[in-house]
């Protein structure tokens, strides 16, 4: 008996699956845990387009896809379990979905041979593709976020800024630090002030950072937020009166649950964001038709058209898009991880191609290279219509200050490179 | 039956006072350490290295830490979390500085820096003990937290605080890092935690934990009978330090091979290892490995059920899951409070008396 129930508990423990013909694309997400919130919208519009994409075409090139969710809850631990559990089971592309799980899978993905696609998010000298060969993290990375906030500020005050003081509220972890290198830089450029006002896990307790806003009063306030740290900094920003229109939040820092719970006081504040809003787009219609009314949605398919999900449905086109370049490339469409990567990097998204999607005016129209897997980091500025109730676009497509963040990246890269051995690679 | 004594005869004081006196005891003990030793490596792929014997051995060494220092001393602590990190950062900063630096002398070096900075936590324990000691440890965990954020020479002034384990290895066979085979990281962290659980069972039976036990039942008759409380309760947090920071390092190096203070070393690991020691069997070796498993692998084995083979939503898995271990832990409390060594105790007696109970 003990020995059966011994057997019984390794096979069940090694969750062995068969190896499937289909093209899969594993997810490693998170429903649950202290950011749950801003997990599930992004999870629902990843799952809900692969699952469109399989209903309405079919899968991709004739090859359905399938969809392996696991459950990470933001915690490194878990997600590097998903991962082993996941990627014998013929794993395409990974998305890691927490700065912390990129950095612990970076190293591992690229023995493995998986691509991983952090899209604006993880670590981001990966944008150096010479010395990432399976890293992506296009469209853009948090260090192009960083300078178009900073440039969007300087369009606003006239383009100059120098003297005066800019804030920046940040998660005290990886992910919040990642803006801290730029803006420095920024700061030297233009001349202005950068104050660091750094917020402990999971971000409930701020009052002190925000009573030296208001004592110190800077120009603006950017914020590196995630999960609850959100709604209480906005919140907050409302009771000590900071005007909200001076507040510009990261592209995790402005989606619904941030600014609803606040009310009518968050009326004015502001995000960059790498994608569109709101659901005006015409892939909604089949969104509609082909997986919500069959019941197919994902989670409660209550999502449908807030910013994260808008930006899971961007992660998976984007994906999908860069299996059938593989698919192109290597003229089978059984791709395997390796081909996938090939696709990644021979990726080009154009505003045709967008709008034959239903996307048009989605994203940044960009090509992904051998030595640049950052794409171009353009992102858009969006602003909270309180009465609405509704996001509202602001701003044209606003490009980063390359001339900065370059020679960042290339530092960082070199930096990676000489800690782990890797000879950077030859791109033409 | 299997738990004979009759035959079994002992004949000297060291062959009666050994450390599994029964005889079947001993050979399942051989038997487990040479499955341990001679198959697993054979056997061993990614999965089950990363997500199921890598974290069972590492909790498991953290938890003997604990276990010396709560179980066998009686001084709460919940600052493991925070000790942890000093063994992680510490094995950082040598691997680091000092390249040429074997991994094993790196392990042990880590631990030795833990057991010097818990050894300066633990001296409030002189002064206070109970729930006021675990509110200064406590006070630990967030400082020692805090710290390693803070200061940007810890993690190498890097642009997100991350550190990241270098690739190391012993007799030219890479044990950290990404290109390191799974045995060879699975053989490097189970000799370090076999030694470590012999030495631990082997301190505890002798004089030191003699004296950490006398602390714990009744400390003023321990002062009485000549037991020294300032070099007991001090030698209790050094030691257990040791352990926690070993278990420490090996979290950081070997097995995630990258991590972050806040998440990696935040206040629930040092509340999840405290829920190690209860559930496993205060001041008890085999109770912190059986503890370590309990917390670690159950939740595993459940996902892999619900979600593996049932097919459940994630989200919904993950919940049920979270009863289910939580109701498990309540259950057992209220049903065994001494844990799952003591059921195991429990279990040993009757089968030694079986077939005739009287």
């Amino acid at each position: 008996m003990k020995r059966h129930l011994a057997l019984l508990a390794a096979t069940l423990l090694a969750g062995a699956g068969p190896a499937a013909a289909d093209l899969t694309f594993p997810m490693l997400s998170y429903r649950t845990g202290a950011y749950a919130n801003n997990g599930i919208p992004f999870a629902d519009g990843y799952h809900d387009y692969l699952t469109l994409v399989n209903e309405r075409d079919g899968g991709i090139g004739g090859e359905k896809i399938r969809i392996t969710e696991c459950e990470t809850a933001y915690n490194t631990e878990k997600g590097v379990e998903c991962y082993e559990s996941t990627k014998g089971e013929g794993a395409l592309i990974y998305q890691p979905l927490s700065t912390g799980i990129t950095y612990q899978l970076i190293p591992k993905a690229t023995v493995d041979g998986i691509a991983i696609h952090s899209m604006g998010y993880g670590r981001t000298s990966a944008a150096d593709g010479k010395v990432f060969k399976w890293i992506f993290n296009y469209p853009g990375t948090y260090w192009d976020a960083a300078s178009v906030m900073v440039k969007y500020i300087l369009e606003q005050e006239g383009g100059d800024i120098g003297g005066k003081t800019i804030a920046l509220l940040y998660h005290n972890s990886a992910y919040g630090k990642e803006p801290i290198r730029t803006l420095e830089e920024l700061s030297k450029k233009h001349g202005f002030k950068l104050a660091l006002l750094a917020v402990d896990h999971p971000g409930l307790e701020q009052k002190s950072q925000w009573l030296e806003i208001r004592r110190s009063r800077p120009d603006y306030v950017l914020m590196w937020g995630w999960g609850a740290m959100n709604p209480t900094a906005i919140q907050e920003a409302a009771n000590v009166r900071y005007p909200m229109d001076h507040f510009i939040g990261a592209w995790w820092s402005g989606s619904e649950n941030d600014v609803k719970p606040v009310g009518d006081r968050a009326d004015g504040y502001k995000a960059v964001t790498p994608n569109g809003v709101g659901d005006d787009y015409p892939v909604y219609d089949d969104l509609r038709s082909y997986v919500a009314d069959k019941g197919l949605a994902a989670g409660a398919g209550d999502q449908l058209g807030t910013v994260l999900y808008n930006r899971g449905m961007y992660a998976a086109m984007l994906a999908v898009e860069a299996a059938k370049t593989a698919q192109q490339i290597h003229g089978t469409a059984k791709i395997d991880a390796a081909m996938m990567r090939d696709g990644m990097e021979a990726l080009e998204i154009t505003e045709e191609k967008m709008t034959a999607l239903g996307l048009p005016g989605f994203g940044p129209a960009f090509t992904v290279t051998c030595a640049d897997h950052g794409g171009p980091g353009s992102a858009m500025i969006q602003q909270w219509d309180a009465k609405a109730g509704e996001w509202k676009i602001v701003t044209d497509l606003i490009s980063p200050d390359r001339e900065v963040i370059a020679p960042l990246i290339a530092e960082d890269a070199a930096a990676f490179a000489a800690e782990s051995g890797i000879e950077p690679r030859d791109c033409k | 039956m299997f738990y004979r004594e009759a035959g079994d005869f002992k004949t000297s004081y060291s062959d009666d006072g050994q450390t599994f006196p029964i005889a079947f005891d001993r050979w399942r003990y051989y038997a487990v350490l040479a499955v341990a030793f001679l198959v697993i490596p054979f056997v061993i792929n990614d999965y089950w290295e990363k997500s199921i014997i890598m974290p069972f051995l590492v909790w498991s060494t953290v938890a003997i830490g604990l276990n010396i220092l709560t179980g066998y001393c009686g001084q709460l602590s919940l600052g493991t979390g925070g000790f942890m990190a000093v063994g992680a950062y510490a094995s950082y900063k040598l691997m680091t500085a000092f390249p040429e630096l074997n991994i094993f002398f790196v392990v042990l070096l880590s631990g030795a820096i833990t057991a010097a900075v818990g050894a300066l936590f633990g001296l409030p324990s002189l002064r206070i003990k109970g729930f006021y000691l675990a509110v200064a440890t406590l006070a630990a965990q967030f400082f020692l937290v805090w710290l390693f954020n803070k200061v940007p020479w810890f993690y190498n002034s890097s642009a997100s605080g991350q550190i990241t384990a270098p690739e190391r290895s012993v007799f030219g066979i890479l044990v950290t890092g990404p290109n390191a085979a799974p045995w060879a990281s699975y053989l490097f962290t189970l000799v370090l935690v076999t030694a470590l659980a012999w030495v631990a069972r082997n301190l505890t039976r002798g004089k030191v934990g003699r004296s950490w036990m006398a602390i714990r039942d009744m400390d003023i008759a321990a002062e009485i009978i000549g037991v020294n409380p300032l070099a007991t309760k001090l030698s209790a947090f050094a030691v257990s330090s040791f352990f926690i920071g070993v278990g420490g390092a090996l979290f950081f190096s070997v097995y995630l091979g990258a991590a972050e203070v806040g998440e990696a070393f935040g206040i629930d690991k040092s509340f999840l290892v405290l829920f190690m020691i209860i559930i496993g069997g205060l001041g008890s070796i085999f109770g912190s490995f059986a503890g370590a498993a309990f917390m670690v692998l159950l939740p595993v084995l459940l996902k892999n059920v619900l979600v593996g083979g049932l097919g459940w939503p994630t989200d919904l898995a993950a919940h049920i899951q979270m009863v289910i271990v939580g109701g498990l832990i309540v259950l057992f409390l209220i049903l065994e409070p001494h844990g799952l060594a003591q059921l195991w105790r429990v279990a040993k007696e009757k089968l030694r008396l079986w077939p005739f109970p009287h």
